[in-house]
């Protein structure tokens, strides 16, 4: 049976799929989401990984086929790619901003480079508080593409978002 | 040996050793000595498995014998696995594994820098995307390093001591033989000198700031390229291996 939804529906359908780790942005707002093709009947849904070994990937691979299959479309192919290479530049302003209030300080905007080996902290807002008197506590934190900074004004801990 | 052949081997290579020391990484799940430290290093452990799936499905592909990167990773034994003999060394104390992984980590990071410019497609896609994630575990194991190094007297004497054990793999990093003769004339990944040259002089800096003393070793353990491995990599094989090959068709 041929498909009968236009790509932008595909879309807005998929954006209703969650980060399974960061429930407050989709999967488009992050950059995950790259491509959808028909090849005949077929729906190919092409996404990126944020870090190659993100085992969130697997569980958006799933999300992605049954959310088709609620519209009748069964036979549906994800498409892994690494090119190009996923980076926090293409996560969204507005989607930093639900980021931010949801209590992760959102990356800056430059990529990292080798100037990161001399490993200079930056001064890092606090995502609660506001506060810029915050410290690394850690480079890695509850997921690989974060990690663990604390605030020395409202001394709570936080996640940031990795500049990748 | 064909192009083919040669870029199988090669891509044994880079994703045995990527899923070894992944697989040793992962060992300190639970044991870390503090929390912070026993996510980083399961964090850089993720890392490289997915480095090492991207590899090896890969591999397979180059083969074109209908193996997967599970067929790979899960059904060969220890002489048919091409990881370099530095990954698969025991974690033994933290310093240890700081001193393995620094060592392996500079390795790997300026050995990336150069895959990037592959003429293989998929490798340099490999390339991009991992050089970023070392880029990370570099600077974490760069600044333990310090830490250690120039820390307490117990510290510094450990991390010497672990330096001197493992100086005896370093050389492995840096030895090319057909295969890389093969790759190299096509462009496919660099000559090795260029990346040693790299390796030393950061090895050299580090250590320096760390107060440590760059061993003078002359013996060079080597034969991870035939297949030659330690006694060490058997047992981890066996562990890594042992669900897969009691349940070969189970899914999750
Ligand atoms: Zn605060």
């Amino acid at each position: 049976m041929p498909i009968t939804f236009s790509k932008d529906e595909i879309f807005k359908l998929l954006s209703e799929i969650p980060d399974p780790e960061i429930p407050v942005i989709n999967i488009i707002e992050l950059g995950i989401l790259r491509e959808v093709k028909f090849i005949d009947d077929e729906c190919v849904v092409v996404i990126t990984p944020t870090y190659t070994g993100c085992p969130a990937m697997k569980v958006i691979e799933d999300d992605i086929k049954i959310k088709l299959k609620e519209i009748g479309i069964e036979k549906v192919k994800v498409e892994l790619v690494l090119t190009p290479a996923w980076t926090t530049d293409w996560i969204s302003d507005e989607a930093k901003e639900k980021l931010r209030a949801y209590g992760i300080a959102p990356p800056d905007h430059s990529s990292v480079d080798k100037k990161v080996l001399l490993g200079k902290a930056r001064d890092l807002k606090c995502p609660l508080c506001g506060s810029k008197r915050t410290e690394m506590i850690s480079q890695f934190g509850s997921t690989a593409c974060k990690a663990l900074y604390r605030c020395l004004d409202c001394k709570e801990p936080f996640d940031y978002f990795k500049c990748l | 040996m064909t192009l083919q052949e040669a870029k199988f081997e090669y891509l044994l290579r880079l994703g045995d050793s990527s899923l070894i020391i992944g697989h040793r990484l992962s060992e300190w799940c639970g044991h870390g000595p503090i929390l912070e430290e026993d996510i980083a290093l399961i964090n850089i452990a993720l890392d490289f498995v997915g480095n090492a799936t991207s590899l090896l499905e890969y591999a397979g592909k180059v083969e074109g014998k209908g193996r997967n990167e599970d067929d790979l990773a899960f059904m060969r034994g220890e002489r048919e696995y091409r990881n370099l003999l530095i990954t698969e060394q025991p974690n033994g104390d933290y310093a240890n594994t700081i001193a393995r992984q620094f060592l392996f980590d500079a390795h790997m990071f300026f050995l990336y820098e150069e895959l990037k410019n592959s003429k293989d497609e998929t490798i340099a896609a490999i390339a991009v995307k991992s050089h970023k994630e070392i880029t990370y575990h570099l600077r974490h194991t760069s600044q333990w390093m310090l830490r250690l190094g120039d820390g307490t007297a117990e510290s510094h004497t450990r991390l010497q001591n672990a330096v001197n054990e493992l100086w005896m793999f370093t050389s492995e990093l840096f030895d090319m033989d057909e295969v890389d003769a093969i790759l190299i004339k096509e462009g496919i990944v660099p000559d090795l000198t260029k990346v040693k040259a790299a390796w030393e002089k950061q090895v050299n800096e580090v250590f320096a700031e760390a107060t440590l003393t760059v061993p003078e070793t002359k013996f060079k353990q080597k034969g991870s390229k035939e297949g030659k491995h330690s006694e060490h990599l058997g047992f981890l094989l066996a562990e890594m291996q042992y669900v897969h090959r009691s349940f070969p068709d189970a899914k999750w």
